[in-house]
């Protein structure tokens, strides 16, 4: 291996970049848009639910009540109806989530203590907004029970009860429960991962095809200078691009960086060597670059944002696919970067996740070289 | 093997599948020689240069330059090698001097030593004016010119050349067989495949190639001894419907047709054919035409070859 010969090749691999913007694009403009599109996009939480409340009560106590709903951040009051029929419309039409049916005998049936029901019909057909809906609007309901159970007992000079258990939830990590926190950690692995993958497998293909490799072949270059001085530059765009997440993500998204940065960088050049090599083997079997970078986005993209564990928690999954979500090294990434994200883990906590990372380079890299002929066939 | 053989082939054969591209090809060129692979297209002068250079390994029998066995050995000899393919091999998004900068690292050429090479090379192909114009800008003689001077930056003992005159104007073609005629002063030994025989009839010896395989293989002059009889030239006024008329007349394969000039191959008596064409010709209606008899060229040999 001649350092002259592999940096011949990177300086080369460096202008081809430079010189096309198409490249340019997939390198860092692509994985720009897909940080902002998904960090604004896509969040789990649910809030301002549209509410429509039927209030056949009509009293101050019926009106406390709604109040509480709509002073909630969880719900936003879109509107009154006054009947069933105008419930159905409007969850029909989308524009209510879940509606509240008052009872007349709301108010009468809270002051004297014999309580009253009141409905909730939730638009199911999200079952995640629905189950979300539901459990704020028992939230909203009980805190405004038990502060009437507290107004009566204290106007009929009763004692303030007894301290039943309290639940003191304390949440650790991500303590606003933001899911961008959770996902944007996330994000940045499936991103390199897509975006490394596709970057390499162009590289060895248009050399085949524009004919270049005939010529390169017939020089004394070996097969290990060719792959490395490739895979350099791409490794350098690989390196910015986490950069620039890191940056989105401290300044744009306001994510808590809780780790050691010189950790989140090390791990990422780990995983991007093997995500780099992927794509670099898949050029080099397939030598056409319209099949090498649809069959690389097919492999990273579809396994990135679904197996890794990025959205879809890999413990819900059916068992066969949890075991098979153990190739996936986006998988390792994400948990790499969460980890070192979120909860500021050190290596010792993560070694296992960044072997794992390390040989899949070392595997990938090794049948690529093996792959890649000096002979055309 | 004579060590003064740079170049020698054993029935070298190359199949894919059941096509046979090249079959039971023999030759050897003597170091410092100009040796013109010439056939037409589909002759088999890509496979075999590909495979002279190591770059494709054959189905059977052997290819050796320098001593070496090019299907197990090309990595030992590459640095003394000199390969052009045909398709123009270079990055069209570098520019001249960048491609020839990465040919020069790639063979490690030394640094105090690279920019004095890479100018002695813009000269000779007379590209210096060119050098920061990208690669893919450049007019096909240049192109050629460039691949030619990317093929040469290490000094290399053999070169292979695929057709690299294809396409070229004829100006280029000429300063491109004078930098050939040149780098022989430097003892380089030169295999060149090309379609046009006026070409090969500037090397040392020719190997005429087709359907795989070597038919003959001689100096240009030797080759022309090959040819029994001799060649007339007709010159008339309707030279198409005049070698649909003689091809009727005489055996196949003896009239071709060279631009607005036939020919006629006769095997022994000049006279008897040209009477007897120019009675042919005269009883179709067609004027009498001009007739001389001219040196056989080696275009008049493979034509004749091929009968």
């Amino acid at each position: 291996m001649k350092a002259k010969r592999v940096s011949a090749v990177a300086r080369k691999e460096f202008l081809h970049v430079l010189r096309d913007w198409r490249s340019l694009g997939i390198g860092i403009a692509i994985p720009l848009v897909m940080l902002f599109l998904f960090g604004y996009a896509l969040t789990l939480d649910v809030d301002r639910v549209p509410l429509v409340v039927w209030d056949q009560s009509q009293t101050p106590a019926s009106r406390t009540f709604i109040g509480g709903f709509s002073a909630s951040r969880y719900f936003q009051l879109v509107g009154e109806a006054g009947g069933y029929g105008e419930i159905e419309r409007a969850i029909e039409a989308r524009r209510a989530v879940i509606a509240l049916v008052v009872p007349v005998d709301f108010a009468r049936g809270v002051a004297s203590g014999r309580g009253s029901s009141v409905q909730a019909i939730i638009d199911g057909s999200d079952s995640n907004v629905a189950s979300y809906a539901l459990g704020y609007a028992e939230g909203v309901t009980r805190s405004y029970s038990n502060q009437v159970t507290l107004d009566s007992m204290r106007r009929g000079g009763l004692p303030q009860p007894a301290a039943g258990l309290d639940l003191e939830p304390r949440v650790w990590f991500n303590s606003d429960m933001e899911s961008r926190n959770y996902i944007f950690p996330g994000l940045i692995a499936v991103v390199m991962m897509v975006i490394a993958a596709l970057l390499t497998s162009l590289t060895v293909a248009r050399e085949w095809e524009v004919g270049t490799m005939e010529q390169l072949i017939a020089t004394p270059v070996t097969r290990g200078e060719l792959i490395l001085g490739k895979l350099i530059p791409y490794f350098c765009i690989g390196m910015l691009d986490l950069l620039l997440a890191i940056l989105v993500g401290e300044f744009v998204f306001d994510i808590p960086m809780r780790g050691q940065l010189w950790l989140i960088f090390a791990s990422c050049s780990v995983f991007l060597a093997g995500a780099l090599s992927l794509g670099m083997l898949i050029s080099i079997v397939t030598k056409s670059q319209f099949l090498s970078s649809q069959i690389a986005l097919v492999a990273t993209m579809l396994p990135a944002f679904l197996l890794s564990g990025f959205v879809f928690p890999i413990a819900n999954m059916p068992y066969p696919i949890q075991l098979f979500t153990h190739v996936i090294t986006a998988r390792y990434f994400v948990t790499l970067l969460r980890g070192i994200y979120l909860k500021g883990l050190g290596l010792r906590l993560l070694v296992g996740e960044a072997l794992f990372l390390l040989a899949f380079a070392a595997l990938v890299l090794t049948l690529a070289h093996h792959k890649l002929r000096k002979k055309i066939e | 093997m004579a060590p003064s053989e740079a170049i020698k082939t054993n029935a070298l054969q190359k199949r894919f599948g059941k096509v046979t591209a090249v079959e039971e090809l023999s030759l050897g060129v003597k170091s410092g020689e100009l040796f013109g692979l010439v056939g037409s297209d589909g002759a088999g002068k890509t496979t075999t240069l590909r495979m002279l250079a190591g770059i494709m390994d054959p189905t059977g029998g052997e290819t050796l330059v320098l001593g070496r066995n090019m299907a197990q050995e090309a990595e030992e000899v590459r640095g003394d090698i000199g390969y052009m393919s045909q398709r123009f091999g270079l990055y069209p998004d570098l520019t001249v001097l960048e491609n020839l900068r990465f040919y020069a690292d790639i063979h490690m050429i030394p640094a105090r030593e690279r920019g004095g090479r890479i100018d002695e090379l813009l000269g000779f192909s007379n590209l210096t004016p060119f050098k920061e114009r990208l690669a893919g800008k450049l007019s096909g003689g240049m192109k050629q010119k460039l691949g030619l001077a990317c093929a040469l930056v290490h000094r290399p003992r053999v070169l292979f050349l695929d057709e690299p005159t294809n396409g070229v104007d004829p100006v280029s073609r000429r300063d491109f067989w004078r930098i050939l005629h040149g780098l022989l002063g430097e003892g380089v030994t030169i295999l060149v495949a090309t379609a046009y025989l006026d070409e090969a009839e500037r090397c040392h010896r020719v190997g005429l190639m087709h359907r795989g395989r070597l038919l003959a293989c001689d100096t240009p002059k030797g080759l022309k001894g090959l040819m029994t009889g001799g060649v007339l030239e007709f010159t008339t006024e309707e030279p198409r419907r005049a070698v649909r008329l003689l091809s009727a007349d005489f055996p196949s394969g003896s009239v071709a047709l060279f631009g607005e000039k036939l020919h006629l191959y006769y095997a022994d008596d000049p006279e008897e054919a040209r009477e007897r064409a120019i009675a042919s010709l005269k009883k179709a209606g067609l004027e009498a035409p001009r007739v001389r008899q001219v040196e056989p060229s080696l275009e008049d040999l493979f034509v004749s070859l091929l009968r």
